[in-house]
């Protein structure tokens, strides 16, 4: 009979006061050591915090106001408004599922409360809440169409990016005869939104407070993943639906709740940014949502789902704000930047596909 | 010797079976899925339903899990008359089953995938959060009862063998208080030593006081650790034996017809009647099993 340290429930008496136990239990020699190394490969976010690294130190390298706090807060606030949406993205797609909608609804989010707030008048605050409530609603639809056609999100998401779009631009044509919300400043309350949504802090450097929601958006998305029931759920209905539905877990509520959750975040970000305009685009946000998505892949997310975690989605978000304004700081032309994500892309895929096989060990 | 804990047996209320179908039939349309259906399950028994493709297993099992509702029959859990509305209830109830590749989510942890849905919590409000610690210790405790041996809770699932899956599930399904277990197909996916692994757990769930119901179509897999024998064929009942009133030889012949099956008598004995610490044994052929001929 072998006798399990972990079973016994506390550490045996034999080895309590001498030397840690042996690597290697007699009990079944099939089983490889556990290195650290592995553990640490292990991690989804492993990739892009290595990538993060490097190019941060090249971009260092072809300009020092790169790693300059002036500099930090620069490509900092560009991840930021990556960032936000792109945890919620890569909960919704450990949870296995896509929202090609999230980018557009930065932009209807923008639009809505602008319009609510220069034509109707509206406090800028009730805009806000309004905004928030139509675009979590949005989620519902979202979700709740994927969950009762059973059609891919890919899809069904796709027809709201379109249908975001169309409404995006037709109604703010219709009400402003432009194809832009301006002096959104001039609504009630504006001063003390903007001071939480669009301001700056941190003089003369200016970071945005945008960084601090994205840090806070990552801490909570991570606390819910790692330690959370809802976490556990999440990896669950995305690993396996039918395994997760059979054990007792509410497939549909997780989904729709990441939905609903999604789109919120999403306009969250696009609130902020009209706020800190004062006036936003008919056509601020369309393709964002590759960005978003671009950021959970390389932070370690599988695109089939049940893999993944917010902080890497972060680092992703980061890469790619390091990437667009480390472009611009040595001073090559800003178009290389589609180039680059999308080598990005490739090699983050690649490296992850890679080390995941790795860590897993090779049975499958 | 097979390491078994000592656990208090499932002590029956009130003398009935723990899971009881009487003359139980399903309709799909115009179609008879099974007709008139008896089983008996009891604590510290293996009952195992035989049958060949398309003999009504999955269906029979459908219903004793709350999948599906049966249209005639009675179906008493401890005497009591039931029907169960899904598959959650049937669990509330105590009669967990556990389905051939749908036991368990490969990219998650073993530990996460043994309390998926039923995660321990600790601390109130907005700190409320899994026990990470308690469930971790509790998943490799449980295992180690079943003979695995986790070094690491974080690896997984992915990463075990499809027996060792199989046995996850079985230990979570013992672990939140299974009074009956059932298993579909747990070893048809499986090499020979790997089922016969997957028998060795089989067996230890029942020590440990469960009603195994155990559905193959293998009737090698089945002999060594059945303790009642039921035979499907195109949804009806062929028989029902004790272990003792059939041979293996006729069990064999009552499944297939009659067909030419010798090469798989020995096979199982080669499997399970070795010590179960020295599987596998040495001379095992590593060969899938063949499965049985269709019977009709």
């Amino acid at each position: 009979m072998k006798v399990n340290r972990m079973a016994s429930g506390a550490v045996s008496p034999q080895t309590a006061g001498t030397a840690p136990p042996p690597p290697t239990r007699p009990g079944d020699e099939r089983l490889a050591q556990i290195s650290p190394m592995t553990r640490v490969l292990r991690r989804p976010e492993i990739g892009a915090a290595l990538a993060a690294i490097v190019i941060a130190i090249f971009f260092w390298t072809q300009s020092a106001l790169f790693l300059k706090l002036d500099g930090i807060s620069n490509w900092t606030d560009v991840a930021s408004t990556i960032g936000i949406p792109a945890v919620l993205v890569a909960l919704l797609m450990i949870g296995g599922e896509f929202d090609l909608s999230a980018g557009v609804m930065t932009g209807s989010a923008g639009l809505m409360m602008g319009i609510l707030g220069t034509e109707l008048h509206w406090n800028i605050w009730i805009a806000i809440v309004a905004t928030l409530a139509a675009a979590t609603a949005v989620g519902f639809v979202n979700g709740y169409m994927v969950m009762r056609t059973k059609l891919p999100s890919f899809i069904v998401t796709l027809a709201t990016f379109f249908i975001l779009q169309g409404v995006n631009l037709g109604v703010t044509k219709a009400i402003t005869s432009e194809v832009s919300v301006s002096g959104i400043d001039n609504a009630g309350g504006y001063d003390s939104a903007y001071k939480i949504f669009g301001g700056s802090f941190w003089e003369p450097h200016d970071f945005r407070v945008t960084l601090i929601w994205w840090v806070a958006v990552t801490a909570v998305g991570t606390w819910v993943l790692a330690r959370t029931r809802v976490g556990n759920w999440i990896f669950g209905v995305g690993g396996d639906a039918n395994a997760a539905r059979n054990v007792g877990v509410p497939v549909t509520q997780v989904k729709v709740g990441l939905f609903m959750a999604t789109s919120f975040f999403c306009a969250l970000t696009g609130i902020m940014i009209a706020l800190r305009l004062a006036s936003t685009q008919a056509g601020q946000g369309v393709g964002d949502e590759f960005q978003f998505i671009i950021a959970a892949v390389v932070g370690g997310c599988v695109l089939t789902g049940g893999f993944g975690s917010a902080i890497g989605a972060s680092l992703g978000a980061l890469i790619i704000g390091m990437a667009f304004i480390g472009i611009q700081f040595a001073g090559w032309n800003t178009d290389w930047r589609f180039l680059f994500l999308g080598v990005i892309l490739l090699a983050a895929v690649l490296v992850n596909n890679y080390i995941r096989k790795r860590a897993e060990g090779v049975r499958k | 010797m097979t390491a078994v804990e000592s656990v208090d047996p499932v002590v029956e209320s009130n003398g009935a079976p723990l899971l009881e179908a009487r003359n139980i039939s399903k309709y799909f349309g115009n179609v008879i899925a099974i007709k008139d259906i008896s089983v008996q399950v009891s604590a510290n028994e293996v009952t195992c339903v035989l049958g060949d493709n398309g003999a009504g297993k999955s269906t029979f099992i459908k219903i004793l899990s709350g999948v599906h509702q049966h249209d005639e029959g009675e179906y008493l859990i401890d005497g009591e008359e039931t029907r169960f509305s899904s598959p959650r209830e049937a669990k509330e109830r105590g009669i967990a089953t556990v389905f051939q590749d749908l036991a368990t989510v490969p990219l998650m942890s073993i530990w996460r995938n043994f309390f998926l849905g039923s995660e321990p919590t600790k601390g109130k409000g907005p700190l409320r959060r899994v026990d990470v610690k308690f469930a971790q210790e509790t998943m490799v405790e449980q295992l180690a009862r079943m003979g695995i041996d986790i070094r690491d809770p974080d690896q997984p699932v992915g990463t075990l063998s499809g027996g060792e899956r199989q046995a996850v599930a079985i230990a979570r399904a013992v672990y939140f208080g299974a009074k009956v277990l059932i298993l579909d197909e747990p070893t048809s996916a499986l090499g020979v030593k790997q089922s016969g692994v997957v028998l060795r757990y089989v067996a230890q769930a029942r020590d440990r006081g469960l009603g195994v119901i155990f559905i193959t179509h293998n009737p090698n897999h089945a002999y060594p650790v059945g303790d009642r024998f039921v035979v499907l064929n195109r949804g009806r009942l062929m028989g029902n034996w004790k272990k003792g009133e059939i041979s293996r030889d006729d069990l064999i012949k009552m499944m297939s017809g009659g067909a030419e099956l010798d090469a798989l008598t020995h096979e199982l004995e080669r499997v399970l009647d070795v010590p179960s610490e020295d599987l596998p044994a040495p001379g095992a052929v590593e060969t899938d099993t063949p499965t049985p001929p269709p019977a009709g």
